[in-house]
């Protein structure tokens, strides 16, 4: 084992200087965490605490393990629309009577809980990670449906929920439903594809239509209770397993459920873990707010794996991507780190091969991002680096080995794929306050737009005026640059949240341990194909 | 001149174990008896044999004479030391064990009938010359005599003891007294003396060979009692102290009373005095006392190694040994001062006095001695008498003494069992009391009873007890078990622990944090370290080290209940009981409620509200799947509450109606 050396000054002014910068950052972020944390507001959550309701994150906090930590997820869904952020629904990975579970609470605080399209993706997204790393899912329902006026974003999609749900039980991961209010109309089928559902004495409402629609439908006269009350579910249609008496009783039921599901992580066990041997506050500092100026991700590896044992493979080789094997709270993984900012043929092929050689031996990959992608030029282009880059992003593709990737600082152009970006299914995907990630970059973006519009211009014989070549250089700069921020990013779904960089060891831990609840297994030929390929 | 090989102590507890601690020096053997109660107690477990004696009740046990011979016999002892209580003054078992040719460890029973009977002691020693207080005839007494003391002649421990203050009164007083005296003592003798309102309790221990020397080792005082039941006792007096001439007199009077009845072995003449330092003989006790250890602690004899030697024909020498210094008993009771001293029962979960120098044993010249029955995870049990332990501090004066004692007492890690201990620490820092103002009337005059743990302790150590079960949990976690305790990427709501602390309930809010602690409502405190035992927090600057005992269950109506943490810190000694997260359904159920055993249909009701029941009285008829189930009172006592009426559809485990039991009130 090879301990990482790190020569960090923390007391240089430049350290300070990227200290602060980030801690401005977070206090950004937490400033729009606090916005997903007040909900629908003093008014709605006062008006829900006087029906003596417990609030989602309460509800979560009840459900949870005493102490156990829990990751939530996209806290800043609709970040940037119309919409509440958060997205009126709180999702997250937390322990449930030892068991890690994803947990997804409505948050009736806001518009009665209704389903946003940003609720939906949200939504969509949890399913899909309890799906892949075999979580059980536990949904805190009280929601008043479809947010009607945008049903065209969620009707048709939105279809996807139900059969999510039957497909994670088709599959063996078990579902719970604990209903602490509305659960009508297509909400109903919360509750109908669970495996396992508990409602509350005059708390719960699951019906398809309400005493309004029976009466419009078939002119029956009835009431709610009879429609759909808990104790009918329990006594007569059989919907409910288990009538709580209030909410905290409820959630005592849905934690004996977790219990008895005698569960078992498929995954292989970590080994013993020990902390890096650099604090984790440091990492604040490592990151400069220009990202023009590189830092080396093997100080950031010092101060988030085990023991800061880092062993380099190839390390002369494409030094401009630090690859390597390291522990991370006792869990194998593979790092891929960008250095230097440029993707080159070399890194492309040690990268491809690296991936190789971690489905060989079961090992998850770790991907930090800080690159501006693969190199341009005749050079480069003459020496192969669309077929080198390809050859990564095959790899990065077709690897079967769970992924976690980690935007530090830039992430763009196709380096952000051939890094494995959102659409590259990593199982986990977060951003540090740092990150951005576009196209390429806002100046870069702007000054090919200049060209291309001079170059129409010139062809149309038009005259190129400079002023308006710099203003609309300045908008288009001021626009990327927006969309490039984490945060924005993840208000379109686009990671799986921001989080401070102090944290990242914790999240990644965590995620580990949630991802060995699945099998972990390689892409490997066993005999039926090739050897890896030496790059 | 014997030789003792073996002896059998027909005791149980503290003084089996300090008779065996005395015998271990001496290279005696030694024989225990235990009862099925305490079949795991230290006693029972160090001996170097043990016999069992069938049953718990004392009356089947260590009162039965019979068996205790048969034990002695069986187990090859030639010498039975009876210990206080139980047969200890019982003349005719100390006949029956000279009979059985058996050496008795104690006067001989002519001696033992003799003091026995309070009546004819205070007959021989007024003759002796002893100062006796004059008996009164209840025929005669009038307004001047009172108020004045109801007292059984066979008594002994407060049992039969009356005091009267008004002559209406007295009839019922003598029937009482009479009564209790039968029931405890067998005989239902009783008589009155007047009673000295703000007496003081002095007894001098006196130690007689067979040879005809009688000496006095000067005396105790005896006069912090609740209920005529000693709970703190010092030598030397600090009345006898400040008045010339009053330890020789007493000692005097004391050799006076031994040599009047030839009196051999260790035992205790008992005097009440006055301010002014006259003094009456109460009775004398022919037999080892509780508080022999602070005699011990000051003239440096070892009374057992004495009544051991002198058993086997020893000389004493010709003059008692100097006092030196102070030495102050307390007898830690099982028992709540603030409910009159009820005795409690239960599992005595952890059982630590800090700094005891010795046990069984005279300490060093600045020492703590610790006499214990019981330990960490013995069950006290209703059977016996409820003291635990004494501790005993020598110390060269007396507020030394006090002060160690209380320091010691303070300190002591006791949980699972209410006992007096925080009454003790209060008497032993009362200025009256350290003033040497005691008199018996002392507990009942002082403000004594108030729990040590300011409501600020009960704080601070809840929160260190909700900060070592946060560490306990995540130490037990499965998963993420390495991760930072209470982990959150966005923070909302804070962890909650609740525990009850006697009638109130503490919550403690908290989140650990890269930053460290934040708990609502601590906002002075700063967390060190956090352990599963051990918590550490700097509170307002200054360090504070909480130690954690986390035991399984708690005492009393709650068997099974949440467990309970003993929290001990400098601050002082809580207990708490957490406060489950979920209340289980049933859980708040009021005790005489009848529940559904199967869903239903109310089909007949026999009774309304406040109806008075016999047990197996139906009340109501429930109807399910074409079978009519009964549903009868469960013992006699009232209707309390009818939750449902006839036609009801009933479901499984709901409350259908509650009987209080008779004599109980809601």
């Amino acid at each position: 084992m090879t301990v990482l050396k790190s020569g960090v000054d923390t007391e240089s002014a430049e350290f300070l200087a990227n200290a602060e910068a980030m801690r401005n950052k977070l206090a950004e972020l937490d400033a729009e965490h606090a916005k997903a944390l007040a909900g629908g507001g003093e008014k709605y959550l006062e008006r829900h605490r006087k029906r003596g309701k417990l609030l989602a994150r309460e509800r979560i906090e009840l459900l949870l393990d005493r102490e156990a930590p829990f990751l939530e997820l996209s806290p800043l869904a609709a970040w940037g629309t119309d919409y509440t952020v958060g997205a009126s629904v709180v999702t997250g990975i937390g322990v449930v009577s030892g068991v890690e579970c994803l947990i997804v609470a409505n948050d009736p605080t806001v518009k009665g809980g209704a389903s946003n399209p940003h609720s939906l993706r949200k939504s969509l997204r949890a399913a899909e990670i309890a799906k892949c790393n075999r979580l059980p899912l536990i949904n805190l329902v009280e929601s008043g449906g479809a947010d009607l006026p945008t049903q065209k974003d969620i009707f048709i999609p939105g279809g996807a929920t139900f059969r999510n749900l039957t497909q994670l039980s088709a599959e063996g991961i078990p579902t719970i439903s604990l209903v602490f209010g509305n659960s009508t109309a297509g909400g109903a089928y919360l509750p109908g594809m669970s495996d396992h559902v508990v409602m509350i004495a005059e708390r719960s409402k699951v019906f398809l239509g309400g005493p309004p629609l029976v009466k419009m439908a078939t002119g029956e006269e009835s009431d709610d209770e009879s429609l759909g009350g808990a104790e009918m579910h329990a006594r007569t249609s059989g919907l409910a397993d288990y009538l709580a008496t209030d909410e905290s009783d409820a959630i005592r039921i849905g934690r004996d459920i977790v219990s008895r599901l005698n569960w078992h992580k498929r995954g292989p066990e970590p080994v013993a873990s020990v902390p890096p041997r650099f604090a984790e506050e440091e990492l604040l500092g490592i990151v400069p707010p220009d990202l023009k100026m590189p830092f080396d991700p093997r100080d950031v590896l010092a101060r988030l794996v085990d023991g800061s044992e880092f062993d380099e493979f190839k390390p002369l080789y494409g030094t401009s991507l630090v690859t390597g094997w390291a522990r991370l709270h006792g869990y194998p993984v593979g790092v891929l780190a960008n250095s230097r900012g440029v993707l080159f043929s070399e890194e492309s092929q040690k990268a491809t091969q690296f991936i190789q050689l971690a489905n060989q031996s079961d090992t998850p990959l770790l991907f930090l991002h800080n690159t501006t992608g693969y190199m341009v030029g005749k050079e480069y282009e003459q020496g192969g680096i669309i077929k080198h880059g390809a050859m990564m992003i095959n790899a990065v593709s077709n690897s079967k080995v769970p992924h976690l990737s980690v935007l530090m600082g830039s992430s763009y152009g196709a380096g952000h794929y051939g890094m494995c970006g959102r659409a590259y299914d990593p199982r986990f995907l977060f951003a540090w306050p740092s990150a951005k990630s576009a196209v390429m970059g806002p100046a870069q973006l702007a000054g090919v737009l200049s060209i291309v519009a001079r170059a129409a211009a010139q062809a149309r014989g038009a005259e190129y005026r400079e002023e308006d070549d710099a203003a609309m250089r300045a908008a288009v700069e001021a626009q990327i640059e927006a969309e490039s921020l984490p945060i924005f990013l993840s208000g379109m779904l686009y990671d799986d949240g921001v989080i401070d960089p102090r944290d990242t060891r914790t999240v990644l831990g965590l995620c580990l341990s949630a991802i060995h609840n699945a099998p972990v297994a390689g892409a490997r030929f066993d005999g039926a194909g090739f050897g890896v390929f030496r790059m | 001149m014997t030789m003792l090989g073996k002896v059998l102590v027909a005791n149980r507890g503290e003084i089996a174990r300090r008779v065996f601690a005395s015998c271990a020096k001496l290279g005696i053997g030694t024989v225990a008896v235990y009862s099925d109660a305490d079949a795991e107690a230290p006693h029972a477990t160090e001996a170097d044999v043990a016999v069992r004696l069938p049953g718990s009740a004392a009356a089947q046990t260590y009162l039965r004479a019979d068996l205790l011979l048969a034990a002695a016999h069986a187990s090859g002892a030639d010498a039975i030391h009876p210990g206080y209580g139980f047969l200890s003054e019982n003349a005719e078992f100390a006949a029956a064990v000279a009979d059985a040719g058996l050496c008795w460890i104690g006067p001989d029973a002519k001696a033992i009938a003799a003091m026995g009977s309070k009546v004819e002691a205070k007959r021989i020693m007024a003759e002796a010359g002893v100062p006796v207080l004059t008996e009164l005839d209840p025929e005669q007494v009038t307004e001047a005599d009172l108020p004045l003391l109801v007292k059984a002649s066979a008594g002994g421990g407060g049992r039969g003891m009356r005091v009267v203050r008004d002559r209406a009164g007295l009839a019922e007083a003598l029937a009482l007294a009479r009564t209790e005296a039968e029931s405890a003592f067998g005989d239902g003798t009783v008589f009155c003396e007047p009673y000295l309102e703000n007496g003081r309790h002095i007894e001098v221990q006196v130690l007689a060979d067979g040879h005809g020397t009688v000496l006095a080792l000067g005396e105790r005082e005896c006069s912090i009692q609740r209920r005529h039941q000693k709970v703190l006792e010092e030598a030397p007096s600090p009345l006898v102290e400040r008045t010339d001439g009053m330890r020789e007199r007493l000692c005097t009077a004391a050799r006076a009373a031994a040599e009047a009845i030839g009196y051999l072995g260790a035992g205790t003449v008992e005097f009440l005095a006055d301010d002014q330092g006259r003094f009456y003989f109460l009775e004398m006790n022919t037999r080892l006392q509780v508080e022999h250890p602070v005699t011990e602690c000051v003239t440096g004899l070892d009374l057992v190694d004495w009544q051991l030697r002198i058993a086997e024909g020893a000389r004493l020498g010709p003059e008692p040994p100097p006092i030196r210094g102070h030495a102050i008993e307390v007898r830690l009771y099982a028992e709540d001062p603030a409910a009159d001293y009820a005795p409690q029962s239960g599992t005595l979960h952890a059982f630590t006095i800090p700094g005891v120098d010795s046990e069984f044993a005279v300490p060093p010249n600045q020492g703590l001695r610790l006499d214990a029955g019981v330990r960490a995870g013995s069950v006290v049990g209703v059977h016996y008498d409820p003291m635990l332990a004494k501790l005993i501090c020598r110390a060269p004066n007396r507020t030394e003494a006090a002060r160690r004692l209380a320091n010691a007492c303070e300190r002591a890690s006791i949980h699972g069992l209410r006992t007096n201990r925080d009454q003790l620490v209060q008497v032993l820092r009362d200025p009256d009391f350290l003033a040497g103002n005691t008199d018996t009337a002392f507990l009942g005059t002082h403000e004594v009873n108030a729990p040590l743990a300011t409501p600020e302790t009960v704080r601070y150590a809840a929160l260190a007890a909700a900060l070592a079960e946060a560490a306990a949990q995540r130490s037990d976690d499965p998963v993420l078990g390495a991760l930072p305790s209470g982990w959150r990427n966005v923070p909302s709501v804070p962890q909650h622990r609740a525990y009850r602390h006697g009638g109130t309930e503490v919550e403690v809010a908290y989140r650990l944090t890269r930053s460290g602690l934040h708990a609502e409502g601590y906002e002075q405190v700063r967390l060190c370290t956090a352990g599963e035992h051990e918590v550490v927090l700097e509170i307002s600057g200054l360090r504070t080290v909480f130690r954690i005992g986390h035991f399984a269950e708690q005492n009393g109506p709650e068997q099974n209940g949440p467990g309970l943490l003993g929290v001990d810190s400098a601050l002082g000694s809580v207990s708490l009981v957490p406060v489950p997260r979920f209340t289980e359904p049933g859980a708040d159920l009021l005790p005489g409620s009848l529940l559904a055993e199967t869903p239903g249909t109310v089909v007949r009701l026999a009774v309304s509200t406040s109806d008075k029941v016999k047990a197996g009285d139906p009340l109501l008829w429930l109807e399910a799947m074409k079978m009519q189930h009964q549903i009868r009172a469960p013992h006699d006592g009232t209707v309390a509450e009818l939750r449902v009426t006839e036609g009801d559809q009933v479901d499984m485990g709901m409350t259908l109606a509650v009987v209080v039991p008779e004599g109980e009130s809601e």
